[in-house]
């Protein structure tokens, strides 16, 4: 156990410092994640401001601007740059044969890259977050929710939920974008593939816009796609878009999300690398 | 027992086979011909503890394939293979630890990082205990006198830094048994020179098995005792390097040095005339007969010096490979189109 906790680190330390090389660009990119949310702000006080009522789609001005930046917390959970198409590059190039030469497992091994990389995002991340959200702290009055307190949940609840809602959502980004990027054994190509994947995962995630504005039909449909607890539901949580019966039911069905595509990434690496070492190498 | 048992392996490749032009292309998109490629037909081979073997062949002979199929990176169609007793495609843990794959410059290394780092990270998939790892990097980066340049990230390094940091990668964890392919590729002359006295080296102190395959037949000579020659997927050759030029070579290169000032000397009723660099002039000339042909010149001319060599190896494996492309070339074209499905 000790050996194995020790791989572990090492490979998560090599993934951290392997971050770090590129500092500039790194703290670039992180910056570069708040332009959307002005625009959203922006964007949203005009809209509010045309419809003239206080409420679109049971949301005040306030609501919604807590609401983007509540998804670009989900989202720094979440979104995974890299991973499914860094995946099949590795199977199209050949550079996979490491993890079929050497004793280390492909999966593991991503897992821990990834945990490194995002430590590294959250520690470079962290006071530009702070910053924002203490300057938007105002958009957030009225909190903890009603709907949540009035059945005897304290904040400190409210949030322990929040936060495993993000961690869980961290994993089910993981195993759902490695289970893309396995594709690349079947279909060497998977770019256009990544690219419906990201304009599906941008609408139904609740990335642009708060999914329980949906009609029914459609609310319905992306009740059946595990995207939602990616950005939006971790954010309705904290909100108190949802009552705590929602939220204990949202939680079972994103574990059973979660647990599916675990198996599912197994089994399609085995499969995959059956079928790499049968036709390919 | 032998370390490495191969008997009939065999490795057949699908690939799609793309036609010229946009319409045969937009066909392609809905009825997909494939084309069988055998990249290895039954492969009998065995090897010893210790011995030090080149692959050679052409491109695409089946070298590469036969060293994936060893190392576990592909499944063969038929055949077995044992290497310490391990089916390789089970990739069994057991199995990784006791052998490495060094592949060109297919890198193990993390581009960005120290080779160091690397080196780390290798320690610990392949629990290796730390004096142990500590005495053999020592021992790699002395050989290989690079000890300075692990601190350095792998993508500052030159091809040959880098091929050296790929060995030692390699070899950190002692395996019994390591494949190399093509590890002098694209290096220059110094470069090569240096991975080829480590390897011999390192071989011989360690003892370990070692499979490889080159295109440097410099590397051969100084480094393997056996030669396998592969072509088609089938092996050809199997046996030493002096083997090679007993079989294949029924000449001798005669070069001599003349004294007298005589040029236009007919020489040529001793053996053919390869190059006359006056007063340098280079025969060719038949094995059984070059004691007699030498006696003779010696008689009727004067003569500085006389050289007598075999002929180059590149020459001769270059007319051992055509041959066997020839030969085999009409037996293929029937393979070829039985060969569509």
């Amino acid at each position: 156990m000790y050996v194995r906790a020790a791989t572990w680190w090492t490979i998560f330390r090599i993934g951290l410092e392997e971050r770090l090389v590129y500092r500039a660009d790194f703290a670039l990119g992180t910056l570069m994640r708040f332009l959307p949310i002005i625009t959203q702000i922006f964007l949203w006080a005009a809209v509010f401001e045309s419809v003239g009522s206080g409420r679109v789609a049971g949301y005040t001005y306030s609501n919604m601007v807590a609401y983007y930046l509540l998804t670009m917390m989900s989202r720094a959970f979440s979104s995974m740059p890299g991973l499914a198409s860094g995946v099949a590059a590795q199977i199209r190039s050949g550079e996979i044969k490491k993890f079929l030469v050497q004793p280390v497992d492909l999966i593991g091994f991503m897992f821990l890259n990834r945990i490194a990389h995002k430590l590294t995002y959250y520690t470079v991340a962290f006071f530009p977050f702070a910053l924002v959200f203490y300057l938007c702290r105002g958009f957030f009055d009225g909190w903890p929710p009603d709907v949540l307190t009035a059945q005897g949940w304290s904040s400190l609840d409210i949030l322990l939920i929040y936060i495993s809602t993000l961690l869980m959502g961290f994993l089910l980004g993981f195993f759902l974008e490695i289970c893309i990027g396995l594709i690349g054994f079947w279909f060497l190509e998977v770019t256009s593939l990544l690219f419906v994947y990201m304009l599906l995962n941008f609408f139904l995630s609740g990335h642009m816009f708060p999914l329980d504005m949906l009609p029914e039909w459609a609310a319905t449909i992306v009740d059946l796609f595990p995207l939602k607890y990616l950005a939006y539901f971790p954010a309705a949580v904290l909100l108190g878009q949802l009552d705590p019966a929602e939220i204990i039911w949202g939680l079972k069905v994103e574990l059973c999300w979660l647990v599916t595509f675990m198996i599912l990434s197994r089994l399609m690496y085995s499969y995959g690398v059956k079928q790499y070492s049968a036709y390919g190498g | 027992m032998a370390i490495i048992e191969i008997e009939g392996l065999a490795k057949s490749y699908r690939v799609y086979r793309k036609k010229e032009g946009l319409v045969a292309s937009v066909r392609g998109l809905f009825r997909r011909e494939y084309r069988t490629v055998e990249a290895v037909r039954g492969l009998d081979l065995e090897v010893e503890a210790g011995e030090f073997v080149a692959f050679l062949g052409p491109n695409g002979a089946g070298k590469t394939t036969t060293l994936k199929l060893l190392s576990g990176v592909i499944n063969p169609t038929l055949g077995t293979a044992r290497v310490m007793g391990h089916v390789p495609w089970k990739r069994e843990n057991d199995y990784r630890r006791r052998f490495a794959l060094v592949m060109g410059q297919k890198n193990q290394l993390w581009w960005d990082l120290p080779a160091q780092e690397s080196f780390r990270l290798h320690q610990q998939i392949y629990r290796i205990p730390a004096d142990e790892f500590q005495h053999n990097f020592d021992e790699l980066a002395d050989l290989l006198g690079i000890r300075d340049l692990v601190q350095q990230p792998v993508r500052e390094l030159s091809l040959g830094e880098r091929m050296k940091m790929e060995l030692i990668a390699a070899l950190l964890h002692s395996p019994e048994v390591l494949f190399l392919d093509e590890p002098t590729i694209g290096l220059d002359v110094i470069a090569q020179h240096n991975i080829q006295q480590f390897l011999k080296y390192y071989q011989e102190k360690r003892g370990i098995t070692i499979l490889l395959t080159s295109h440097y037949m410099k590397d051969v000579v100084a480094l393997c005792q056996r030669v396998v020659i592969i072509a088609q997927g089938e092996l050809k050759y199997d046996g030493s390097l002096a083997g090679i030029i007993d079989q294949f070579s029924q000449h001798k290169l005669v070069t001599l040095q003349l004294a007298d000032d005589q040029p236009g000397r007919d020489l040529s009723r001793f053996g053919e005339v390869v190059s006359s660099d006056y007063p340098r002039v280079q025969l060719r000339i038949s094995r059984n007969q070059v004691a007699q042909a030498i006696s003779a010149m010696l008689e009727a001319c004067s003569i500085d010096d006389i050289a007598v060599e075999d002929p180059p190896l590149e020459e001769l494996i270059a007319a051992f490979f055509s041959k066997i492309t020839m030969d085999s070339t009409s037996a293929n074209k029937m393979d070829d189109s039985s060969g569509v499905s």
